[in-house]
């Protein structure tokens, strides 16, 4: 009945880390207790979800666990899930094993190298959990500071080249946003009721703040995911990151952890300081645009592939950022919904790409063409995932972009129209990817293998997951609407009335 | 009581048995020093000194309690606040000795020079080491020291404080010159430690003297009653805060009074430069919290600016040029100046959480820096420590668990989540932020993510540099593992499971006046 259904989910693949790490030297079980230890989890999390009660429940979080932690502090270890937690932490929970999978080959076992690599992915997956089951402001800052850690080292150990830059200037970037934000996190307490549970964001709710210390709580909160996310100008770590990570770290980095940027703004930004929060929207909306255009004018400029994915990365997530702060109930059900879609599009182009560079030795789009001709399959898969990418109707990222838009639209037409010119400039980034790599005539003296049989195993989930979501995305909608309805109430705004023209005061889009 | 006969004091010696103990096991000490014959004395010196100082915790447990309040005349106070700082210095003391007492399997002690008086390199040193001479005085000298530091901590008179803070610098003065590697760099160490100390210490007289002109007494509750009613006077007042808040921040290295700290932290014998960085700054700032709290509350609004001044040069200072180090034992050095400044926006918060969480702050500090220069110590090349940063690249391939270690103890000074170092750093910026110093937290936030930045390079540079260097880390003996593990342990345990330790030290955050 009260199964700690979360702290399983976090504990599991903590547990899976240390008996990786402290395997004898030589063993070959690294790889599949890895792997085994995050299938188990992706079941848990399955089984959990079946526990989870549709637009049910007493109160916003369900499966929750409330103990004291910190009492001097106010400190709770608190975990819950909404719809909107929920669905990432699952998504996290698919991507990765495809991702171990991924990186099966990536690093030699040689010393204890493959031992931390993959001890290291499952210590990150723990943290993911925790920062999205985090009910207690606390707790949520803790975790959001823990999980930098795997990651720093990820970049730092095993990356490219330039690995030890890239690890330094995620880990400043991020623990900058994140010191910024334990300020805020202190005046939260202080603003709230205090007390032994006063970080329990359930009594943080509706707290009586001054206008001018919402907004300064709400900026030091919105700086750490705007750089988490990353918004322009704050981006410049991603794709320097991504581009010295292994493709099986960007898709947990892009595809998982830079949503707990946009996920803070829904949940704290939002639901804590609902004034301040349309106080900022017209500034926030229009980084989001600038991050949109931005994103895509250097992805088309990019010729590293991974560095061109990442920018389209900082594209997306300025449409993710223009749906949550468009506040209709269509847009926001939109962002939360590209959230997930955002992550297995992700995954899809970063460990297609990983295949490539494996192939060619070379991250360089100039380096390839023609490859249509030698490797079809892996074509054919770059394809399909920079298709949904561009938002194709029929693939997943349809839905949510068209969701966005339409949201955008109702608050502001000239807002929505000017977020249509994005989805044009996608189909530019990811046709020219294309066509630099694949098309072409077949290149001289290229002898490399198509997909093995481990590969297909990566790509499979993940094309299937483009479908459903592109068909069906109705069961993840019904999982995220109550908790965004919830979200559009804490803010308390309404839904624009279509086709009236009234001055809506809130809605002026810039 | 002007004409009157002179009346003994009623001293509580049952309060200040932990005291006693210390002093008389350090006079032991010497004793030792004198009649032991060379051979047996280190076997006989350690054990005394750890004897010694385990006694006086078991006092100060089962007598502190019950015997609180001033004594001697109201020159000492025993309260929660100086309880729990005596306690932690002894603790810490007690550690801070067993990695002292390494020899690192040899017959000699390591660290310590066989001929402290000996010019570098002369012909009496050279015989010395011949002999093999063996030189224990650390060990009363340490205990002396740290007698003065459990004085300092509950002294509730200015004068009575300068005395311990003589008494508890002298000892530091002679142990920072003892270093038997790079004998000139540690007794230069010593000289710029004892000639700013003693400029110091001179500022702090000065300053005592002007309050003592302002209040007409020395006792902290008459200069805070004079505070309250010697209207007109600040002329005498300002000066005497500032200088006697000049000799207190020197101590704890605190910028602009920090330039001896890098030099002597790098000069000193390591073990020596990991205990007077943990137990000094318990001791400096324990004084610190008293005078400011007990004798100058009423006097905040001048001193509040100017020790957030002082903090934020601190952070920023200590941030900063921590950076540009290629040294270890420097680098930890310019941290711990940032930790001065941080430890400072606790100090500033003028109220029962601004005490407790500075108490706080001090454990865990001091935990995580007696292991931190422990390890230091143990790694070597060609029989030196290897304190170059490049001759730790690559460390964790040849060290793993002493990288680990290390690496877990400077991401708890770089304050990430579930270590010790991020609960202290949350505890003393809560304390400013509720206070209404949200400034200060935030450059103290910002300073954090600088340093942060050098503690990950140092990391990353044992796990991932491929340098082949000549660094080894010796196998320590049982004293120091146990210093080291039982310093992680520390260190893990207040940032995961911190609630009962926070528990005492708001149960004791409270001063008598």
């Amino acid at each position: 009945m009260n199964f700690p259904w979360l702290t399983t989910l976090l504990v599991l693949p903590l547990v899976g880390a240390l008996v990786v790490a402290v395997l004898p030297k030589a063993s070959t079980l690294v790889r599949p207790v890895a792997l085994g230890t995050s299938l188990l989890t992706l079941g848990v999390g399955i089984a959990a979800l079946t526990q989870y009660q549709l637009g049910g429940g007493s109160g916003q979080f369900q499966l929750t666990e409330v103990h004291a932690w910190i009492p001097q502090f106010g400190v709770s270890y608190a975990l819950g899930v909404d719809g909107i937690s929920l669905t990432m932490i699952l998504l996290a929970l698919i991507l990765v094993p495809i991702c171990l999978i991924a990186a099966w080959d990536d690093v030699p076992a040689v010393g204890r190298r493959q031992h931390l690599y993959f001890a290291l992915m499952l210590a990150l997956t723990s943290t993911i959990v925790g920062v999205f089951a985090a009910i207690d402001v606390f707790l949520f800052y803790i975790f959001f500071e823990v999980m930098l850690i795997p990651v720093y080292f990820l970049i730092g150990i095993f990356g490219g080249s330039r690995r030890a830059r890239a690890a330094t200037t995620f880990l400043l970037y991020s623990l900058a946003g994140g010191l910024i934000m334990l300020v805020a996190v202190i005046g939260v307490y202080l603003a709230g009721p205090r007390g032994a549970d006063g970080f329990l964001l359930t009594n943080l709710a509706g707290m009586d703040l001054s206008v001018e210390a919402g907004r300064w709580l709400f900026l030091g909160f919105f700086i750490a995911f705007a750089i988490k996310a990353p918004m322009w100008p704050v981006h410049t770590w991603l794709p320097l990151a991504a581009e010295q990570s292994r493709p099986a770290t960007s898709v947990l980095l892009v595809g998982v952890l830079d949503k707990v940027g946009t996920y803070g703004m829904i949940r704290f930004c939002l639901s804590l300081f609902p004034e301040a929060s349309q106080w900022a929207t017209p500034v926030v909306i229009t980084l989001a645009l600038i991050s949109l255009f931005w994103g895509a004018f250097m992805a088309i400029g990019s010729t590293d592939i991974l560095r061109l994915i990442s920018y389209t990365s900082i594209s997306h997530f300025g449409f993710i950022v223009l749906g949550i702060f468009a506040f209709t109930t269509v847009s926001h059900t939109g962002a939360t919904l590209y959230m997930v879609n955002h992550g297995f599009t992700t995954a899809g182009l970063f460990l297609v790409a990983g295949m490539l560079i494996v192939r060619r030795g070379s991250r360089d789009l100039r380096d390839f063409g023609g490859w249509q001709r030698v490797t079809p399959l892996i074509a054919g898969a770059l394809l399909i995932s920079g298709l949904s990418a561009l938002s194709l109707p029929g693939l997943n990222s349809f839905v949510s972009e068209f969701l966005v838009i339409v949201g955008t639209f109702q608050r502001n037409a000239w807002l929505g129209l000017i977020a249509t010119l994005g989805v044009v400039l996608a189909a530019v980034y990811v046709l020219v990817m294309y066509r630099k790599v694949a098309t072409g005539p077949r290149p001289e003296g290229l002898d490399v293998p198509d997909m093995t049989g481990r590969e297909k195993w990566v790509v499979a989930p993940l094309i299937a997951a483009f479908l459903i979501l592109g068909f069906y995305p109705k069961p993840v909608l019904d999982v995220l609407e109550p908790a965004v309805q919830q979200t559009l109430q804490s803010v308390g705004v309404a839904d624009p009335v279509p086709a009236v023209d009234t001055a809506n005061a809130e809605g002026r889009g810039r | 009581m002007g004409g009157s006969m002179f009346v003994a004091p009623e001293i509580n010696y049952l309060a200040l048995l932990p005291l006693i103990i210390v002093f008389v096991g350090g006079l032991l000490g010497c004793l030792v020093e004198g009649f032991v014959k060379k051979e047996l004395r280190y076997t006989v010196q350690l054990p005394l000194a750890v004897a010694t100082l385990v006694l006086a915790l078991a006092a100060l447990v089962l007598l502190g309690q019950d015997n609180q309040g001033l004594t001697a005349v109201e020159t000492v106070a025993l309260d929660g606040p100086a309880l729990v700082l005596q306690g932690l210095i002894l603790v810490l003391s007690v550690v801070g000795l067993l990695v002292m007492g390494e020899r690192l399997g040899g017959g000699q002690p390591d660290a310590f020079t066989q001929s402290g008086a000996s010019v570098p390199g002369s012909e009496d040193e050279a015989l010395s080491v011949r002999v093999g001479a063996t030189t224990t005085e650390v060990f009363p000298l340490t205990l002396l020291s740290v007698g003065g530091m459990m004085l300092f901590v509950s002294a509730n008179d200015l004068l009575l404080l300068f005395i311990a803070l003589e008494i508890l610098s002298l000892p530091l003065y002679v142990l920072a010159g003892l270093a038997r590697r790079r004998r000139l760099l540690s007794q230069e160490a010593s000289l710029k430690y004892f000639l700013l100390g003693s400029f110091a210490s001179a500022f702090f007289l000065f300053g005592a003297v002007l309050l003592y002109g302002f209040a007409g007494s020395m006792r902290f509750a008459d200069i805070a009653a004079a505070v309250g009613t010697n209207v007109g006077m600040d002329a005498l007042l300002v000066p005497g805060v500032l200088l006697v808040a000049v000799g207190l921040l020197f101590k704890v290295g605190a910028v602009p009074f920090h330039a001896w700290t890098p030099d002597v932290y790098q000069g000193a014998p390591t073990p020596v430069t990991g205990f007077m960085a943990a137990v000094t700054k318990v001791a400096a700032f324990g004084a610190m919290l008293r005078v400011l709290y007990v004798a100058l509350e009423g006097a905040a609004l001048d001193w509040q600016p100017a020790l957030a001044v002082v903090a934020t040069l601190s952070m920023v200072v200590g941030a900063l040029l921590a950076i540009v180090q290629t040294d270890v034992k420097r680098i930890l050095a310019y941290s711990s100046i940032a930790h001065a400044g941080f430890i400072l926006t606790g100090v500033i918060a003028l109220s029962e959480v601004g005490i407790s969480s500075t108490i706080f702050y001090l454990a865990t500090y001091g935990f995580m820096t007696i292991p931190a220069f422990a390890i230091v110590f143990l790694v070597r090349s060609a029989g030196t420590e290897a304190t170059h940063v490049d001759q730790w690249s690559g460390l964790a391939k040849r060290s793993p668990w002493l990288a680990a270690a290390f690496s877990f103890l400077l991401m708890a000074m770089a304050g990430i989540p579930l270590t010790s170092g991020f609960t202290g750093k949350f505890a003393v910026f809560s304390a400013a932020v509720s206070q209404g110093w949200a400034w200060l937290a935030v450059v103290g936030v910002l300073a954090s993510a600088v340093t942060a930045y050098i503690y990950f390079k140092l990391i990353v540079l044992m796990y991932t540099g491929d340098r082949v260097s000549s660094t080894t880390v010796v196998s320590p003996s049982w004293m120091t593992s146990f210093a080291i593990l039982f310093g992680v342990a520390v260190t893990l345990a207040l940032g995961v499971m911190p609630a009962p330790v926070l528990e005492l030290a708001q149960s004791a955050a409270a001063f008598v006046r």
